[in-house]
């Protein structure tokens, strides 16, 4: 006879041996790597591998050399391991100088689990910056500054618009608090409704309602509408978090993580980074767009001229492409960044090749209007244009340095007259549209930010860290082990042992989800440990009880765990319930402890009825038995 | 091996003015402490300054302090963790134009974290800064709101599952227990100045699924007893539930308890409030679930009747979950 039916012993066989296999790849510490890439879009070629070998061998620098890898399939990066953070940073430091501008070199942890491992989906848990150290930034999205941007941009387009349609008004001005909309001024009824009708056919975003009138002033206050306002409020945010991505990767860091957290906030973890200015100066960086009428290109002898000589035209700027060549372009400014709404990659309806549609507001597509009018088949240049605060303490005093850098980010020829809707054709590649339009759009941010929040945690903190929650882990582990097998003999081995895969799998199912590991989370591993083991209490007191009454051995395990599941299902709803709130919460920390617990509660719920019910099957199962050790 | 004579019948229930009385005392004791001395919020729920140091030689807290003041950072709250040469110190940042950076609203951290180091390391060259932090003020206001949010959630959440799966009364004494546990131990964290950080807040929110573990089964055995017994004086089930439930919650609140001391012991600093919390919320818990959840239940009058299966037809179906 047996109470366990044989294709539940194949589910416990397969889960332990799944759970053994992807908590594996943890045992694999990383290695403390450098990772170098190429900040222009020129390859990693091997002179500049031959270069960071000699440069560390000429360094005495040790570097683990099955580590050093140039792997394209993985973007255009090198990366060097070495045995410890200190040879690591004396690297990184080595190279800079070396490698120089062009190449960007950063910290890295560089995984060392196995090829097969991680060819079945094994990957180990990502630790948390109080585990390895780093910089991590909250910051808060000024709400205000959204609508004040977005008001302004109304009230300039309903301006246009009203001449546009020949309707005569009085003004049109923002209201006096923001978020209340726009209001126009009209001289009569009419044209009061025909300007209603205007505005709401032309921004359905919009909602157009009638002010007070006095006299002959007549009101209309055009508001954006709440949903649509919420919208705007998401893009922009969404739009500040590619913006910041943007920006810091061209940190290099190696994996920065940018989340959006709770409504407005943006939360920005930069593992490895010691210094928070460097990080600080890209976040607060502003950047606009300007288009501009081009002069020449680097073929133009003009502008060749004026790179070896140095002397450039009056009416010129000498500005350098992405990839280094230069340009000369007009000092007259066609349209700014903030006079683009829109910019999304696409293919050309006509060639098929990569293109970027922009859309412009009204002021930028009458200005643009003009100057494509005149000057078909001539270049036009977008510039990028970048605004850092680099802060120096002299004499304890901060000095604040404004450094512009201008760089050219598209040149390309008029194809024919255009005002607010316009495309640039002839991109390289698909990606390269992608990237432009990214540019273009997420050039600057979308509203301004606040940092509300900052944290350094020192390397060596971190691996402090790490080890005491590792030795938490396993001493609370062996001394729960060692009460269970004291206190319930046979029975409390066996919880043991479902114990200790509740530890595997725990840990297996946090790598899969990709749970970042924590203090906190680690917290909750203990605890759950400590919890997980009274599903077992209650089944062993159950079959205590049951034998005490005068059942069978059998018969009294049989009676326990048919009992104690109801009483451990509805303790562990509940509890799940507690654990279901912590993930709400919005910030870092307890969401982490909140997962693992919700995560450890499920899996107790398996191992220490299913797994434990196999065990004492195969145990006592087929066995005439006269005493039960329990 | 048993620590529990199995056969013993403490009469909990008979106690039950003494033990109920002790709970309410308890519970005004703890909201006038908290309403009085408040809690002692750390950096997560206050904003401010944080920064660790770390040094050499063992050093002592007052001396921090004194070099602290000397240095010109006042009112900084230093506090020694894990071991004597890990401190960390927590000050509100001073309204001044030489902290503020230029365009945004939040302070220079890494000026004021050079004026802490000036200060430390002018009276012990040793000092070393191992972590810094701000946290704004804002962020704090928001985060005790969602604390009270997520607490609020939990509360209600076990309460409406407590009423579909028992009944009534169990929701309510469940939830009466539960608000009682969750003052109690931040009356007692309120009482010894623990800090109360976000971890802590973590903490508290387990122990109110921990403790919820607890009375759940009890109520299990009570729902049990009433089913099956065929005389059913309510005091007497209750007190017997108690009685035979009495070693798996004791048993069980040891077991966690030493996973917790363990984590107290072994984890750091960065743990050490939590895994406190964790045990103060384990002794509280485990003692409301003898003495304070059923004398409620017994005052909202449950009954066998209240308790007997709905489906008729399939009286074992009804026993299932």
């Amino acid at each position: 006879m047996s109470d366990f039916p044989r294709w539940r012993y194949f589910l416990v066989a397969i889960v332990l041996v799944a759970g053994i296999l992807y908590a594996l790849p943890n045992v694999y510490a990383p290695l403390q790597a450098v990772q170098v890439s190429s900040s222009q879009s020129e390859p990693l070629d091997p002179t500049v591998q031959q270069k960071v070998i000699s440069a560390l061998q000429s360094a005495k620098i040790p570097y683990v050399n099955e580590s050093v890898r140039h792997d394209a399939s993985r973007g255009d990066y090198m990366v060097i391991g070495f045995a410890n953070g200190d040879q690591q940073k004396s690297a990184a430091d080595a190279l800079k100088p070396v490698l120089g501008d062009k190449y960007t070199v950063a910290f890295n942890l560089e995984s060392t689990v196995p090829r097969w491992l991680s060819a079945i989906g094994g990957r180990a848990m990502p630790l948390g910056l109080d585990l390895q150290g780093g910089v991590r930034f909250l910051m808060a999205v000024d709400q205000s500054d959204i609508i004040d941007r977005q008001e302004n941009r109304y009230t300039q387009d309903i301006a246009a618009l009203l001449k546009d349609k020949k309707i005569p008004f009085i003004s049109v001005a923002r209201a006096a608090t923001a978020g209340q909309g726009v209001n126009v001024v009209l001289s009569s009824s009419a044209d009061r409704s025909a300007a209603s009708d205007a505005i709401a056919t032309e921004y359905t975003d919009l909602g157009v309602t009638d002010g007070a009138s006095t006299g002959d002033r007549f009101v209309l206050n055009a508001v954006i509408k709440p949903d649509k306002l919420h919208d705007i409020q998401t893009n922009a945010i969404r739009q500040n978090l590619a913006t910041l991505s943007n920006r810091i990767n061209a940190l290099g860091v190696s994996e920065p993580v940018i989340q959006v957290q709770g409504e407005d906030h943006i939360s920005v973890e930069l593992a490895g980074v010691q210094d928070p200015a460097e990080a600080k100066k890209v976040i607060g960086a502003t950047a606009t767009l300007e288009y501009v009428a081009g002069i020449g290109d680097a073929r133009d002898p003009a502008v060749q001229d004026a790179v070896r000589t140095g002397n450039i035209p009056p009416d010129a700027h000498l500005y350098y492409g992405r990839q280094g060549e230069p340009y000369l372009v007009s000092k007259n400014i066609i349209a700014s960044g903030d006079e683009l709404v829109d910019a999304s990659s696409g293919n050309d309806s006509q060639s098929g090749s990569p293109s970027v549609n922009v859309t412009l507001n009204s002021a930028g597509a009458a200005k643009m209007l003009d100057f494509t009018r005149d000057n078909v088949g001539k270049p036009m240049a977008v510039v990028y244009v970048e605004t850092t605060t680099d802060t120096k303490v002299v004499d304890g005093k901060e000095v604040h340095t404004p450094k512009t850098t201008y760089s050219v980010i598209n040149y390309a020829t008029i194809q024919g007259v255009f005002s607010n809707k316009f495309q640039t054709t002839g991109l390289a590649s698909t990606k390269a549209a992608s990237e432009l339009a990214l540019m273009l759009k997420g050039g600057s941010l979308a509203a301004r930010m606040d940092i509300v929040q900052e944290g350094v945690i020192g390397p060596s903190l971190g691996q402090d860290n790490i080890d005491k929650g590792f030795k938490a882990v396993l001493l609370g582990l062996a001394l729960v082990l060692l009460a269970a097998a004291i206190y319930y003999k046979l029975f409390g081995l066996v919880a043991d042992v479902a114990l200790f895969f509740n530890l595997v799998i725990l840990v297996a199912v946090m790598s899969m989800v990709g749970v970042t590991l924590t203090m906190p989370g680690i917290a909750g591993i203990v605890l759950t440990l400590g919890m997980a083991i009274d599903s077992n209490v209650l089944i062993c007191e159950r079959v205590r009880e049951e034998l005490r009454n005068g059942s069978t051995p059998l018969a009294a395990i049989r009676a326990g765990y048919e009992k104690a599941w109801a009483t451990i299902l509805d303790a562990n709803v509940t509890h799940l319930i507690a654990a279901l709130a912590l993930t709400t919460m919005g910030s870092g920390p307890i969401k982490g402890f909140g997962v693992t617990l919700l995560i450890g509660i499920l899996t107790s719920m398996f191992t220490s009825v299913t797994v434990t019910h196999a065990i004492t099957a195969l145990i006592h199962g087929g066995r005439k038995l006269k005493t039960l050790s329990v | 091996m048993e620590i529990f004579n199995h056969n013993a019948n403490v009469h909990f229930l008979g106690l039950r003015k003494i033990s109920i009385g002790v709970a309410v005392l308890l519970v005004i004791a703890s909201i006038v402490l908290l309403a009085t001395r408040s809690l002692n919020y750390g950096l997560d729920f206050t904003g401010g300054v944080a920064v660790e140091a770390i040094y050499d030689n063992p050093v002592s807290v007052e001396d921090v302090r004194n070099a602290l003041d000397k240095g010109g950072v006042d009112n900084a709250v230093v506090q020694s963790v894990g071991g004597t040469r890990h401190v960390a110190i927590r000050f509100q940042p001073k309204d001044d134009k030489h902290y503020v950076a230029q365009e945004g609203k939040s302070p220079n951290l890494d000026l004021m974290t050079n004026d802490v180091a000036k200060a430390l390391q002018a009276a012990r060259p040793d000092a070393k800064i191992a972590s810094k932090s701000y946290v704004g003020p804002q962020v704090g206001a928001e985060l005790r709101s969602d604390g009270v949010t997520a607490a609020i959630f939990v509360i209600i959440g076990i309460g409406v599952y407590l009423w579909i799966r028992f009944e009534r009364r169990f929701a309510i004494a469940a939830l009466a227990t539960e608000v009682h546990d969750v003052l109690v131990t931040l009356g007692v964290i309120s009482l010894f100045r623990r800090e109360f950080d976000m971890t802590v807040l973590a903490s508290v929110l387990a122990v109110i699924g921990y403790s919820i573990n607890d009375k759940v089964v009890v109520f299990d055995r009570i729902r049990e007893l009433f089913r099956s017994a065929r005389k059913a004086d309510p005091e007497e089930i209750l007190n017997r539930s108690i009685n035979s439930t009495l070693s798996r919650t004791i048993i069980t609140s040891l077991f966690t308890g030493i996973a917790m001391a363990a984590l107290y012991f072994f984890g750091g600093p960065t743990v050490h409030g939590f895994a406190i919390t964790m045990l103060i919320g384990i002794v509280v818990g485990t003692l409301s679930s003898i003495f304070v959840a059923s004398p409620i239940l017994l005052w909202l009058g449950v009954s066998k009747k209240d308790l007997m299966p709905v489906t008729r037809e399939n009286p074992e179906l009804a026993r299932r979950p």
